[in-house]
């Protein structure tokens, strides 16, 4: 008997509608529908797309808290299904979160194997590549007949229990994880010869990709530095003696917002430095050195900058995660816009 | 946390003594600081000496504040 497999698709690839028709309800339809072809085909014998699931994109996407996974879950169950297929959803945004978001649901709820697939900047792949299977697809439809083979070949793989290769064997987006292996050639050697593909120009293969770093465009410059509100922001681990917010040595989880109120200077009886990453006996002795609390107050009072913040902002740099970094920054900016702050001085050791 | 400021168009100015890492998480106005254990100053020369240099780079950080950028600039010196 055929494993019996059930597909989601959303109102548009089921030729019901675009836009204006991407508030229907979820709806069953028996045997395949559209892109479901092209799947039925790859899947080959064995296994029978039973039925299709169709779901207008907004629809999904404003019923999400009132209930639709647990409403679209209800009447994939009823299909009995051993294997869920979503999408692939390419680069449609609101497609993508909805086959990611049921397929997460299928594979933690209805415990049977799912796959599902779009394009690496559909804003779903992001979401649920560390969840789910999701077949790299490129940005469009006509990627069809490329990307179903592979969705259905994982797919069969995980129905019968084979074992799920690397992202770049099946075709799936990157989950980061690693699996520990044994080469049989070891790890000086294969050192060698990666750095001699590198010389030679050739491509080159790496386990550990650097993350993919955005660019901001730089604010607009300053008008008046002698009205000017500058705060002070450093990531070089400046805090009070006794460190009262605990903030660590290395690999910081959090900042500090600490009172410079009417200092002339930062004296070591009132900070200390808790960085990890550097000798710290100078700063130690004159903390002025990362935050350089005396030279500002001495600008302020001769009317170069407007008003030195009764406060500054401290963490520690060293093995802080930039994806830590960015979530400091969105804590307190904030709070800088609220305080009408100008402009900022970051000093990194 | 300096592309963050950015992002919120508030000028920020980043004085860091690794230039090449500010460059790679993408500062925009960065100020070179003088050394690891002590990016403002210098702890090797008198008080005086290291105030002078705080106060010279400080400075240079803040009118970097006030300079229009399009793309990342490195301010290595006063002459701006």
């Amino acid at each position: 008997m055929s494993k019996r497999i059930v597909h989601y698709i959303n109102q548009f690839f089921a030729g019901i509608g675009g836009e204006d028709m991407a508030d229907i309800a979820p709806e069953v339809r028996d045997g395949v529908v559209g892109p479901g072809l092209a799947l039925k085909a790859a899947l080959g014998e064995g296994y029978e797309i039973v039925a299709t699931i169709i779901c207008g994109d907004n629809y999904f996407g404003s019923n999400i808290e009132k209930g639709v996974v647990p409403e679209l879950l209800k009447l994939i169950d009823a299909c009995k299904p051993d294997g869920f297929i979503a999408g692939p959803a390419f680069n449609a945004g609101r497609y993508g979160v909805a086959c990611g978001t049921i397929a997460k649901a299928v594979q933690d709820e209805l415990h049977i194997p799912v796959v599902t697939g779009m394009y690496e900047e559909n804003p779903g792949a992001d979401m649920f590549r560390k969840d789910v299977h999701i077949i790299a697809t490129k940005n469009s439809s006509a990627d069809m007949r490329r990307s179903a083979p592979l969705m259905a070949k994982l797919l069969i793989k995980k129905l019968e229990n084979q074992e799920v290769l690397g992202p770049d064997e099946e075709g799936y987006l990157p989950r980061g994880i690693r699996v520990n292996y044994f080469n049989e050639r070891r790890g000086s050697e294969r050192a060698v010869e990666l750095l001699l593909k590198k010389i030679a120009g050739e491509p080159t293969y790496t386990d550990y990709p650097m993350p993919v770093i955005d660019r901001v465009a730089p604010a607009p410059a300053l008008k008046d530095l002698k009205t000017a509100r500058i705060a002070l922001v450093t990531s070089g681990g400046i805090v009070p003696q006794g460190n009262p917010d605990h903030i660590e040595s290395s690999s910081a989880t959090k900042w500090g917002k600490y009172s410079i109120e009417g200092m002339d200077h930062a004296d070591k009886k009132d900070f200390m430095t808790i960085h990890g990453g550097y000798d710290r006996a100078y700063i130690t002795e004159d903390p002025d050195l990362c935050i350089p609390v005396d030279a500002l107050r001495n600008l302020e009072k001769r009317g170069v900058i407007g008003k030195l913040m009764d406060y500054f902002i401290a963490t520690t740099g060293t093995g802080t995660a930039t994806n830590s970094a960015k979530r400091f920054g969105e804590e307190f900016v904030p709070m800088l816009k609220k305080d009408k702050v100008d402009a900022v001085l970051l000093v990194s050791t | 946390m300096v592309k963050e400021i950015d992002r919120a168009g508030i000028p920020v100015v980043h004085i860091c003594t690794v230039v090449p890492i500010s460059l790679t998480i993408g500062a925009n106005r960065i100020v070179p600081a003088i050394g690891i254990p002590y990016p403002l100053g210098d702890a090797h020369e008198s008080e005086e000496k290291s105030y002078e240099i705080r106060e010279r780079l400080v400075t240079r950080a803040l009118r970097a504040l006030t300079v229009p950028v399009e793309e990342q600039t490195v301010f290595e010196s006063d002459d701006f």
